[in-house]
């Protein structure tokens, strides 16, 4: 028990800390390590990881930071998120970092990465589109193009090639840092009130800032103490929440979740962490090629990813069934275009496989959760006390 | 002929008039609410502006000569004030008869004596408080406004009396308020000089009377004024006549504010509140580069050179998050009046983090806040910060803070935003920045409309009556 | 007396030429399944006309059907409907208006039915929206085949081999394959090359016409009166010969109007005084058009050049099509649009209209529907201003929600920033 609440407070730490100070302190223990900042949703942190560099994920500042000079590169219309990244950047919060990287997810972030290169931040700053073309010698080949790309901007200023065995190794410890969070997830699916979603969260986010091998540490910890009988059960739901991707909920809006009778049994709040839904292929000769196979074939559905064959309604449903969900909470941004053009969709496919769901909107440094808990309160009992046929 | 230029400023909250002198001096300053009828509204200002002038003109001239000291100023204050209140109280028999009329419209037959009988204690008990308050110079902090004065009183009033007339007197006044509030009076300004002189008057000789009344503060100019006011008030007699019927005249006029547009004015008096705001603040401050303006309906952030002239500007987004407006909300959720805001959040002692400066959402999360137990004093200080913090993304968008800083509008009388912008543009900008706020903040746009008007085309007014005719246009 | 009627002709021949051609299409859309023309729904950025004609495939544009609900005063109740079915308020307000259209009958600007999609060709650029908006448009045609052309953002400011690459591939195995599927027909080369051809003449004539800004007075207004000026090249009549006569009869009325000095044509006549020269990034507000028009030419401001409409191809720079090089040619233009370029690329694009074309002010429309747009923009217009030491405005509305165009907060605005150049052409005087 004392381990696991050690735990959860060094996660807590970590994933808060506004000037990344442990990533920075493990750049400064070798000359040839570079720091590159990604943003959501997913990059694969194992290139960078072989070229003696640490991925770091940039969640921007939620309600950790009051925005000043952010908001003054906004308009009200767009997304609480970048202005938190901008007020990073523009308050040396993220000097020392190299480089930064931009995965495609939609438009605002695509565009934040032309201002991170007029105001010049880092040594490069890259918006790496990802295929929305699945065969491997289309889109394959052009994301193989993109990943050597900022390989060779790392090389540029440490001077690391890549080599096959160093990013072999890399592709064993993210998945088996996958593994141990799915791990988690799972234990969490049979007796969810073991630990809270809200630690659950700050213990992923807190491992995607430092080394691989260090999250590892802390979530096998995690997973022995899981193993003995912690807290009761309650009556609640079980619940999973869509539409959370890109800009955070605050820690309080998950305690709110879980206060208003919902246990949060699965999310996509740091999806990335867990965006392959299989291993990558270990100790072959073209790990590259492993890792493009595995984001062609075993990637999650997002809102970020055209979903024509393989509908996202669909897979969240089953997702639901699979973990044996009461219902589904859409929890999106304001202003999310990506979340929110899906939500029609996905509730379409909810409601014709008769499973129950709310929705809400949310942004990150949202302060007051009442009217949000009434809702999820009134799901709840909803839930609990007229639907037992449907949770079958 | 001197000549004199006049700016209005209808803004969404209240409309000010300031009159200039040919060297860029305000010599007269009104001001009032706006309400449903915009040109009343700037009427109103402009005639306060032009009798604000005419006494201006008065202790100028006595200035300027030698037979006159000091205690005259306090005398000509004091008529000042009974003049004001001769006006308010002319508004205050209009209200009166308005009420006792819309009541017999509208009451049934069997309550009406009753309900015309308290309106007529509610008035005869309003009248002498609000003139002695104007006698002492003394309004309180509260609001200036016929409205809001009577308002206030009115209902109180009306709370202390009979429990079962309570909706149908508050009915009444919403009913008669409107028209009294829109209808257009001229005063002869001779005349009413005449009439407060004479109140003075009795004033005085109250006064003596109650020498021995410990709790009245006496002072020497008082004294004096107590021993001599019959060879004052004689030997004034000529300038203040000859002032009474002074030839102000206005051989330009410039309009601006959110209602200009509404402005009975040729397009070429119409001037962007933008452009007057900078050209004002540098007037009163020449150094002033950043000018933030905070008013009812918009904020702005404006750039200025050396010449007073804008060179970049940004206005606050769609949404009047952050306005002086929002603060209008603020007061009505929390039923205080608005001048009362700003003294209550300085009392914090910390700030509650407030996210949402919509206006839309704002009454909701106060609610909340006051639910779980948060500090009245503590919500308004996390929403006055909010406020600015708004304010100081919109100096950052047009180009940051540059030295000298000046800060106008009316929100900047509040001293809890006041405090918050110093507070902020220090923190952002280093300690080295100078910020002004000057007592006629509220004026500064008008002021630079007036400005305006006067480097604009002089319209030569051959004679007063044209000139009284060419203003009267906007009193239709 | 004789001149000036010459010219009311004159002027009316490519507005009713291009009047012509528009109901000639919906027309022919509206007889699609009679003629058994198979019909795509696309988009305008990176659209690929040239491919549709080379299938004798028409096309529907739901941007430009959500844009003509707009102006018709359709959209408020369009977007309400989608609202119904769980589309959020804060979404961009083309796709809201586009399903809730299809949900009233899918009725055209013309007032007849749209026919259904037979192939939804998802040219993706500039925008992720468009993708979203497609995953909805295909639940609302199940069945009906996808064709995805994913193209990639400009992020270096450049296009690598690695792009181009990518995007003849997804030509060649995804685009050309369902095309030929839908249409029963085998793409025909020399066809290709001939529409290409046609296309590269097009698009020479109408970057010839925004040039002619450069003169004092500008003889057209870029923004207000080019979005009527890039309808037929955006609308699908790119690579057509009615596309080269069009352009070739507006070219030469605007050289007439620059032989004459005069100004640009407003709703309500000639320009008399050219006051300001503006160059306006970001889309116009389509509900209240003319309003919006109106508090510019009411100013003598006038639009030099505008971002809006390169959002159907760049041509500043010297692009072209190919007709040697087809698909790379498609690829390079796909690439080249407006919105796929990053905000370095299009500052540089802006800081040159704004020196070639001698502009007093730069003017942002910042519409909230529009991300790709919008977000950055104020970095942009920083940017500008610091550099250049132009004056800069900013107004905010929509694309097509009424309910976000406030006329008098755009006055306001507007107004002022024009007194401000005002004041300071009388500096520089």
């Amino acid at each position: 028990m004392k381990k696991l609440h050690e735990t959860i407070e060094k996660a807590a730490d970590l994933a808060f800390d506004m000037h990344f100070t442990a990533a920075k302190e493990w750049k400064s223990a070798q000359p040839d390590r570079v720091l590159i900042g990604h943003l959501p949703i997913y990059f694969p942190k194992e290139i960078i990881h072989a070229v003696n560099g640490l991925a770091v994920s940039i969640f921007g500042t939620g309600d950790r930071m009051q925005i000043i000079k952010g908001d003054a590169y906004y308009q009200s219309y767009i997304c609480h998120l970048p202005r938190g990244v901008i007020e990073l950047a523009l308050n040396d919060n993220l000097d020392g970092f190299d480089g930064f990287i931009f995965p495609s997810i939609c438009d605002v972030i695509r565009n934040l990465s032309g201002m991170f290169k007029m105001l010049e931040k880092g040594k490069f700053v890259k918006y790496m589109d990802f295929p929305q073309n699945f065969r491997s010698e289309v889109g394959g080949n052009f994301y193989r193009s993109e990943m050597e790309h900022v390989l060779s901007e790392i090389k540029k200023i440490n001077g690391v090639s890549l080599n096959i065995e160093r990013l072999n190794e890399a592709i064993v410890l993210f998945n088996k840092n996958r593994r141990l969070i799915n791990e988690i997830y799972d234990i969490r699916q049979e007796t969810p009130w073991k630990l809270t979603i809200s630690d659950f969260y700050q213990i992923i986010r807190g491992g995607m800032v430092v080394p691989v091998q260090q999250h590892n540490e802390m979530l096998e910890i995690v997973c022995e103490e899981l193993q003995h009988n912690i807290g009761e059960p309650m009556d609640k739901i079980k619940v999973v929440v869509s539409g959370a991707f890109c800009e955070q909920p605050p820690v309080g809006l998950l305690k709110t979740i879980e206060a208003a009778g919902c246990y949060v049994i699965d999310d996509d709040f740091t999806l990335g962490a867990r965006w392959l839904e299989a291993d990558v292929e270990e100790n072959t000769s073209d790990p590259i090629g492993a890792l493009v196979d595995a984001y062609l074939k075993h990637s999650t559905f997002s809102s970020a990813v055209y979903d024509v064959g393989n509908p996202k309604g669909e897979r969240l449903v089953a997702l639901a069934r699979k973990r044996k969900a009461d219902g589904i909470v859409f929890a999106a941004p304001s202003f999310c275009d990506p979340a929110m053009l899906d939500r029609p969709l996905m509730q379409m496919v909810c409601e014709r496989e008769g499973l129950r769901y709310i929705d809400f909107q949310y942004h990150e440094n949202i302060g007051q959760f009442k009217v949000i808990k009434e809702q999820v309160g009134a799901f709840s009992d909803s839930i609990k006390l007229w639907d037992d046929t449907l949770v079958a | 002929m001197k000549k004199y230029y006049l700016g209005i400023d209808l803004g969404s909250t209240t409309s000010k008039a300031v009159i200039i002198n040919e060297k860029d001096e305000i010599i007269g300053r009104g001001i009032t609410n706006t309400r449903a009828n915009y040109e009343v509204a700037a009427d109103i200002a402009r005639l306060e502006a032009i009798y604000n002038a005419r006494f201006s003109l008065l202790k100028e001239r006595l200035a300027d000569d030698d037979s006159f000291s000091t205690e005259h100023e306090r005398y000509i204050s004091d008529i000042e004030n009974v003049f004001q209140f001769l006006q308010f109280k002319n508004r205050l028999d209009k209200l009166r008869i308005q009420l006792i009329q819309t009541a017999e419209e509208t009451i049934h037959a069997e309550d009406k004596e009753a309900i015309k009988k308290i309106i007529h204690s509610i008035f005869d008990k309003i009248e002498p408080e609000i003139r002695n308050a104007y006698m002492k110079g003394d309004l309180g902090a509260k609001s200036e406004f016929f409205r809001d004065i009577i308002g206030e009183r009115y209902h109180d009033g009306v709370a202390e009396s009979e429990k079962k007339y309570f909706e149908e007197l508050m009915v009444l006044f919403d009913k008669s308020i409107t028209p009294v509030e829109n209808e257009m009076v001229e005063f002869d300004f001779k005349n009413l000089v005449h009439q407060a002189m004479e109140i003075l008057d009795s004033k005085y000789s109250e006064l003596t009377k109650q020498q021995e009344d410990k709790s009245y503060h006496f002072d020497a100019e008082l004294n004096l004024l107590m021993g001599n006011r019959k060879d004052i008030s004689n030997s004034l007699q000529t300038h203040i006549d000859y002032i009474a019927v002074l030839d102000i005249h206005i051989a330009n006029m410039t309009g601006t504010g959110y209602g200009r547009a509404l402005l009975p004015f040729p397009e070429e008096s119409i001037k962007s509140e933008i452009l007057c705001h900078a050209f004002g603040a540098h007037a009163i401050f020449p150094n002033t580069r950043t000018v933030l303006d905070i008013g009812g309906q918009d904020t702005k952030a404006i750039q200025a050179d050396k010449y007073g002239l804008v060179t970049s500007f940004h206005m606050n987004d769609r949404c009047a998050a952050g306005c002086g407006r929002y603060l209008g909300y603020i007061a009505d959720e929390l039923n205080i009046s608005l001048n009362e805001l700003g003294p209550l959040a300085m009392d914090s002692t910390k700030e509650v983090n407030i996210c949402s400066t919509c206006t839309v959402f704002a009454g909701a999360e106060i609610r909340e806040l006051i639910n779980v137990g948060e500090k009245r004093e503590d919500i308004l200080a996390g929403l006055h910060k909010a406020i600015v913090m708004r304010a100081m993304s919109l100096i950052a968008r047009s180009g940051g803070v540059r030295n000298e800083f000046t800060f106008t509008g009316g929100v900047a009388r509040n001293q809890a935003v006041l405090k918050y912008v110093t507070a902020l543009v220090k923190q952002n900008y280093g300690d080295e920045i100078i910020i002004n706020i000057h007592v006629d903040s509220i004026f500064m746009g008008a002021l630079g409309a007036a400005m305006f008007s006067r480097r604009g085309v002089d319209v030569d007014l051959p004679d007063q009556k044209k000139n009284r005719k060419e203003l009267n246009v906007l009193a239709k | 007396m004789s001149n000036t009627k010459d010219m009311d002709v004159k002027k009316e021949e490519s507005m009713v030429l291009q009047k012509n051609m528009l109901a000639n299409l919906f027309s022919e859309l509206s007889n699609a399944k009679e003629s058994g023309k198979k019909v795509v729904y696309t988009f305008v950025p990176g659209n690929l006309s040239e491919l549709i004609h080379a299938f004798d495939m028409l096309p529907v544009y739901p941007e430009i059907n959500a844009l003509q609900s707009g102006m018709r005063k359709k959209s408020r109740d369009f977007i309400r409907e989608a609202e119904k079915v769980g589309h959020s308020e804060d979404v961009c307000t083309y796709v809201k208006c586009d399903v809730g259209m299809m949900m009233k009958g899918n009725i055209g600007p013309t007032g007849e039915k749209l026919p259904e999609p037979d192939l939804l060709l998802l040219s993706y650029t500039g925008c992720f929206t468009f993708m979203k908006w497609f995953e909805n448009l295909e639940r609302l045609y199940p069945g009906v085949p996808v064709a995805m052309l994913h193209t990639p953002y400009q992020e270096a400011g450049k296009i690598t081999p690695e792009m181009t690459e990518y995007m003849v591939k997804q030509f060649k195995t995804e685009i050309i394959p369902k095309m030929e599927k839908v249409s029963g027909k085998k793409l025909d080369d020399d066809k290709l090359k001939q529409i290409l051809n046609n296309s590269l003449q097009a698009e020479d004539l109408i970057q010839k016409i925004f040039e002619s800004t450069r003169n004092v007075p500008t003889p057209i207004d870029a923004y207000f009166a080019g979005v009527y000026y890039i309808g037929p090249i955006n609308a699908g009549f790119r690579g057509t010969s009615e596309a080269i006569n069009y352009y070739q009869t507006l070219y030469d009325e605007v050289m007439d109007r620059v032989d004459k000095g005069l100004g640009p044509v407003t709703p309500i006549g000639e320009m008399e005084e050219e006051r300001f020269r503006l160059v306006v990034e970001g889309p116009p507000n389509w509900t209240s058009f003319r309003e919006f028009w109106s508090l510019f030419y009411e100013k003598g401001a006038v639009t030099v050049a505008s971002t809006y409409t390169k959002v159907g191809g760049v041509y500043d720079y010297g692009f072209r099509h190919d007709p040697e090089h087809p698909f790379e040619t498609l690829s390079e233009y796909c690439m080249n649009c407006y919105t796929n370029l990053n905000l370095p690329q299009r500052v540089d694009l802006i800081r040159k209209c704004i020196t070639e074309y001698q502009a007093d002010g730069f003017l942002t429309n910042s519409i909230k529907s529009c991300n790709s747009f919008s977000a950055g923009q104020l970095l942009m217009m920083r940017n500008l201003e610091d550099e250049l030491g132009v004056p800069v405005g900013f107004i905010e509305s929509d694309l097509v929600d009424p309910r976000y165009f406030s006329y008098s907060n755009i006055k306001n605005r507007l107004d002022s920033f024009f007194q401000m150049l005002d004041q300071r052409k009388m500096i520089l005087a």
